[in-house]
């Protein structure tokens, strides 16, 4: 295998680790007002996620510097090309990152209030948005040859095609579901057993949405991969929602963060096996015999990858070792008892 | 209907550069504080393992708190400083992705990872992990800091004096051909330092501000006495290593970037010996152009620039000839008034800062803490002073790189992204100041009630020595 492929292997699995991770944070987050009837219990659900959201969030940051890296042309092209869309997210992002610490600093309800609506935008925001920018991305973009890489002629409105919407609502659904049921692993009593009939219920809306959206992606692109990833995304899928109903939750929750990781490949997987790829940014109007930037001209030089990937063979395990280790550290239930011993 | 043929005459670059400046300067005011508020967080902690006493935890618990709330916003809104070098610089991206990209994404995998990962151990593992594990986690935070804070200088200072790459004709853009190099360039090895002990400078002020708060309302004595000689020690050590690695960031400078010492000092002959002299203040006629009335000291330039006092400054004019010559006719000076001052005032706040505090050390000498008001609001408005010292060092260091967006290989005109719109980038510059401006409000509102209410009791400690119970919970 040669390195740009490798490279594009590398960052589909940091983003991967991104959603499977911060998705159930959005989860969380999105499950606030639904969940969260009394301050004590608003602060269970918060506080689930406390210690870990911000190295989840972190996989965005490195999948984001390590595509800059090893794909400039990619880098370049998507993030000037969906501008709007990135500055909404951004919005997002930071109401969310201000919000977890703030809101605990003033004992006033209006003052949590406010907070706790940024958390759930900030939460709805970026989950929406990156599933319509990695839907589009998958199905391709109205784009033109500029120096060497390419340039995105569309506007926002263009990435809010159908296709693409359906992958926002897609990964906003699975978000919810996701983290509904990582809070009934979290939590104890009353709050787990609502968080067991919203991850139900949210299970059953993601199974309809993924079908469609899955068998949408494998019409465009029927590729044996495409298709069993998208199929094992649809069981997985299926296979929480019984697990959540015979409350299984340790491997509900295995399985919704395999329906994460399927859901994603799939998307990627469908880069990789396009006509003419494996793509990093198809054009969507291959007019004039420019099909878009692959994973061979939108790549670094081999030395820059080869630097990076000795950089990454000895930090991702490093990284994923003390991950691993924080999850167990704080592995317990986050019971009442545990956050009223402050305030 | 107004806003289309107005967006038509924005210009996106100008924007852009507005933008840029904005969101930079605005994350690097939590950063240095960052920086240098882990390392005496993690100094108080130390301390308390070492002699059990609780003072020093309740004042690892209340500078960690404010150390916390400033972070919050350091990391909310260094994502943005991630995201806009593709969405409104992409030709830049894609000239130098293969080279300015690498530091980068050894920050994320290095540093990053590192920081965030123990800082929610530290936060929330107080009463999960024993005492010495815990006060590990801190140590890591400190070093994941300083690791974030040399891959983005190494960054930064290809842009200064880019290293370690060659240019690839066929593809238009700058290739990595030594890593090594990058992550060694001289600007880089003076400028990372130099960084380092300001930020020590900074966090230092804060802690002496905040001491003195308390100490003139003589609340909590014994412990903000102990925070005020920790603070001013750590302006005055810092502030010494600030100016000798300040000295090694000029040599460099002029090395690499003649034009920026010229522009610093609005001199437009090269001089040398007496002639290049360092002007304290200067008036000029409006335009800029000429000088009515300035206090030099004679020598110094020269000194400061090539640590000989007879030594040759060049000067703009002869640079811009020299330049014009490499690389054809256009202006390749800075815009002289914003370096002139800029440079001055970064050396001007951080000797003051660092006068007061030699002051501030004899006056309190011995527990002295008997002082009349005016000392202590003295050292309470002195609190700013090293990190707008600070960001006016980075506007210097940025506006002196222009018109260069990598010295020497990319004019700034050349980098912005070409498919964004001027009405975007109006769309999203107007976004960021209006949530930065609301944040700073609210920032500065909680630093300042949580400062203001003083280090909390301590947390009952169990047999193993750790808080019994959680001491954050959101």
């Amino acid at each position: 295998m040669d390195l740009p492929l490798i490279w594009f292997l590398v960052i589909g699995f940091m983003f991967v680790m991104y959603f499977v991770l911060d998705g159930f944070d959005f989860g969380v987050g999105m499950s606030l007002p639904i969940l969260g009837r009394s301050e004590t219990d608003r602060r269970r659900i918060i506080n689930a996620i406390g210690p870990v959201w911000d190295l989840n969030e972190t996989w965005l940051i490195v999948a984001g510097a390590s595509l800059f890296a090893a794909f400039p042309e990619w880098y370049a092209t998507m993030f000037s090309g969906f501008f709007l869309a990135l500055l909404v997210l951004l919005l997002g992002l930071i109401a969310r990152a201000v919000s977890f610490e703030f809101r605990h600093q003033r004992d006033s309800a209006r003052w949590r209030a406010g907070w706790d609506a940024c958390i759930v935008a900030g939460s709805v925001i970026p989950a929406l948005l990156w599933g319509v920018a990695f839907a589009n991305v998958a199905q391709g973009v109205p784009m033109e040859p500029h120096q060497g890489g390419a340039l995105v002629t569309g506007s926002l409105l263009t990435l809010l095609n159908p296709y693409g919407l359906l992958g926002g609502l897609t990964m906003v659904a699975l978000c919810l579901s996701h983290g509904a049921v990582f809070l009934s692993l979290k939590t104890d009593g009353d709050l787990k057993a609502r968080a067991h009939r919203l991850a139900d219920r949210a299970l059953l809306s993601t199974a309809g949405l993924a079908v469609v959206f899955l068998l949408w992606t494998v019409i465009q692109n029927p590729a044996p991969l495409v298709v069993v990833l998208a199929a094992l995304a649809a069981i997985t899928c299926l296979a929480a929602w019984m697990l959540n109903r015979v409350e299984r939750d340790g491997w509900a929750f295995a399985s919704t963060a395999a329906t994460v990781v399927l859901a994603v490949s799939t998307l990627f997987g469908s880069l990789l096996t396009r006509a003419g790829g494996p793509f990093v940014m198809p054009a969507s109007d291959p007019e004039g015999g420019f099909v878009g930037l692959t994973v061979a001209n939108a790549s670094s030089s081999a030395y820059t990858l080869e630097v990076m990937s000795w950089a990454a063979l000895v930090c991702l395990p490093l990284v994923l070792a003390y991950q691993a280790w924080t999850y167990w550290v704080f592995r317990r239930r986050v019971t009442a008892a545990a956050v009223e011993v402050l305030h | 209907m107004p806003i289309v043929p107005l967006a038509q005459e924005l210009d996106p670059l100008v924007l852009s550069q507005w933008q840029f400046g904005l969101t930079t300067i605005y994350h690097f005011l939590f950063v240095p504080i960052t920086l240098g508020m882990v390392w005496l967080t993690a100094g108080f902690q130390t301390a308390w393992l070492r002699t059990g006493n609780v003072d020093h935890l309740r004042l690892t618990h209340f500078f960690g708190k404010l150390f916390l709330i400033n972070f919050a916003i350091g990391v909310a809104t260094g994502i943005v400083q991630e995201f806009q070098f593709g969405m409104n610089w992409s030709d830049y991206s894609r000239f130098v992705g293969d080279v300015f990209g690498a530091p980068l994404a050894f920050e994320g995998l290095i540093a990053f990872f590192f920081e965030a990962t123990f800082i929610g151990l530290w936060i929330f593992g107080w009463n999960r992990l024993s005492p010495k594990l815990h006060l590990l986690t801190i140590y890591m935070v400190a070093l994941g800091t300083m690791a974030s804070a040399y891959f983005i200088l190494a960054a930064n200072a290809f842009m200064q004096n880019p290293v370690g790459f060659a240019i690839n004709e066929a593809r238009e853009r700058a290739e990595l051909t030594d890593i090594g190099a990058v992550l060694t360039n001289p600007v880089l090895l003076a400028s990372f330092p130099h960084t380092m002990f300001a930020s020590v400078m900074v966090a230092g002020a804060v802690m002496v501000g905040v001491a003195a708060w308390h100490l003139k309302r003589a609340q909590h004595t014994s412990m903000m006495y102990t925070a005020l000689r920790v603070g001013l020690w750590s302006v005055i050590g810092g502030g010494m290593l600030t100016f000798i690695t300040g000295d090694m960031v000029s040599i460099a400078m002029v090395a690499a970037q003649p034009m920026k010492m010229a522009a610093a000092e609005a001199m437009y002959d090269t001089s040398s010996g007496y002639d290049a002299s360092f002007s304290l203040f200067s008036l000029g006629t409006p335009d800029g152009q000429h000088e009515v009335f300035s206090v030099r000291v004679p020598y110094l330039l020269a000194l400061l620039s090539t640590h000989d006092p007879l030594g040759t400054v060049e000067g703009i004019n002869d640079l811009e000839a020299e330049y014009t010559a490499l690389w054809g006719p256009d202006d390749y000076t800075p815009i002289i008034w914003v370096t002139y001052w800029s440079f001055r005032w970064m050396m001007g706040l951080g000797f003051l800062a660092f006068a007061i505090a030699i002051v501030g050390l004899w006056l309190t000498r011995k527990r002295r803490i008997e002082q009349p008001r005016w000392v202590w609001n003295v050292a309470i408005w002195s609190l700013p002073l090293p990190l707008l010292g600070m960001t006016v060092g980075w506007v210097f260091t940025e506006m002196g790189r222009q018109p260069w967006l990598v010295f020497s290989q990319m004019r700034t005109e050349d980098g912005v992204s070409p498919g964004v719109s001027g009405g975007e980038v109006l769309t999203s510059l107007l976004a960021f100041t209006a949530i930065y401006a609301i944040l700073g409000v609210i920032e500065f509102r909680l630093m300042q009630r949580a400062a203001q209410h003083g280090p909390a009791e301590a947390p009952e400690l169990d047999e193993s020595g750790r808080p019994a119970q959680p001491v954050t919970v959101y």
